[in-house]
């Protein structure tokens, strides 16, 4: 692999996240960290659903008139959406239902639509898979993240194996309950958004109100 | 008739879609720098919810459940796997009449809301409320009340985070906490109010 494509695919992952950089997708990002191993398993459907449908869309990319793109671009993807959907019920049927609707809401999660609307949409298949790759990555990346700390901390284990034994197993580890409550979630990626921005400091957003219309508003 | 009032406020409160479910997080963000903005897109999801989810559940039940063909003679056939593309589909569609039919009949409103009524297609929150009513197989008049109360609830919660949000621009916090960091806690402090409607049973 040569190292613009490397680059091409690395570079979504920390300096352009798709969640705390281009804010798209935190709805998935959110909801399914409670445990780390749905948190995979919606990692991998969310690369596999990107990646294909960044290389449909680029490939389709030439015979689309403006005007009907996006109806396009969505069906491609509640396509693709809902075979992934059939196979986890097929294999994965205890998983599948605890992430309940969210795997069907990938059709709406903006990273897919975003992506395939902004680069695919401009690119070559293979700049596009890579691209789509690269994004899914930085996805699972901070869903991973999250998750572990979520779990970790939360109910003291590890994809269901326990790490730091609760005191009502016999253990010592009091488990932090509010980890397991919905907003959790939300302090811990607006932590890590903090985190990232105080290290590369070039993503810190302006100080001055911006007005509504010069505020970059993220793509759909 | 308390089995409907119910349901309203468990979905607008205690399951409400944005802040313990996370649907509609992406706009949710992009448009909670103002109240007024945030009460108009509100007011739109609101609408589009109240009508998409019972339509959703007429087009699912008599259409897409195992069974559903039966009076043709084939009871077999069980389409519910279109659900999601048939769904998205109702929307992206009800979303252009919306649009069509303001900008024809209200200008003044469509002036407002324009920019915003294309958006609601890729909003989860309203997927999403389309997705928990086949979930739960509600009945029409269920998916009605359910329809009505979540976005109820999401268009509250909107509007909540732009006030406090209109008030944080004044605010002096950390460099790199700024903006969407800043926003999220803020989420959270909301969310954790909203788990104290957790229980609330109206019998």
């Amino acid at each position: 692999m040569s190292t613009s494509a490397l680059r091409a695919l690395a570079r979504p992952i920390v300096d352009d996240n798709p969640v705390t950089m281009q804010v798209l997708g935190i709805c998935s990002a959110l909801a399914v960290t409670r445990r780390l191993d749905t948190a995979l398993l919606m990692s991998v459907s969310v690369i596999c659903v990107l990646t294909l449908s960044n290389v449909s869309i680029s490939l389709l990319r030439n015979h689309l008139p403006r005007s009907i793109r996006l109806i396009v671009q969505i069906t491609v993807i509640a396509t693709l959406v809902t075979v992934v959907d059939q196979l986890l019920r097929a294999f994965a049927w205890e998983l599948s239902r605890q992430l309940s609707v969210f795997v069907g809401l990938i059709v709406t999660n903006c990273i897919v639509l975003g992506r395939g609307d902004s680069f695919a949409m401009f690119h070559g298949a293979r700049a596009s898979a890579l691209d789509g790759l690269g994004n899914g990555l930085g996805y699972a990346l901070v869903l991973v993240l999250v998750a572990s700390v979520r779990e970790l901390l939360g109910s003291g284990s590890l994809l269901g194996v326990p790490v730091l034994v609760p005191r009502d197993a016999g253990g010592w580890y009091e488990p932090a309950a509010l980890l397991l409550l919905p907003p959790s979630a939300f302090f811990l990626i607006g932590g890590l958004v903090w985190a990232v921005r105080s290290w590369k400091t070039q993503q810190v957003e302006a100080a001055e109100p911006v007005p509504e219309a010069a505020a970059p508003e993220p793509v759909r | 008739m308390s089995h409907y009032l119910d349901l309203f406020v468990r979905a607008a409160f205690v399951e409400n879609l944005a802040l313990s479910f996370f649907l509609g997080m992406c706009m949710f963000l992009a448009v909670s720098r103002r109240v007024s903005t945030a009460l108009g897109f509100g007011t739109a999801v609101f609408a589009v919810q109240t009508i998409t989810v019972p339509l959703n559940q007429m087009i699912h039940n008599l259409l897409l459940r195992k069974g559903a063909w039966a009076w043709a003679g084939l009871p077999e056939i069980d389409l519910s796997f279109l659900g999601l593309i048939i769904s998205i589909g109702v929307i992206a569609a009800f979303v252009q009449i919306v649009e069509m039919t303001v900008d024809r009949y209200f200008p003044a409103l469509f002036r407002t809301l324009g920019i915003y009524l294309p958006l609601l297609t890729v909003n989860c929150a309203i997927l999403g409320g389309s997705l928990f009513m086949v979930e739960r197989s509600y009945s029409l008049g269920e998916a009605a009340v359910y329809g009505a109360g979540s976005g109820f609830g999401w268009a509250l919660a909107i509007c909540v985070l732009a006030g406090l949000r209109e008030k944080l621009e004044y605010a002096d916090v950390p460099d790199g906490l700024r903006g969407l960091g800043l926003t999220f806690v803020v989420m959270g402090l909301i969310s954790l109010g909203f788990v104290g409607f957790a229980g609330i049973e109206l019998r």
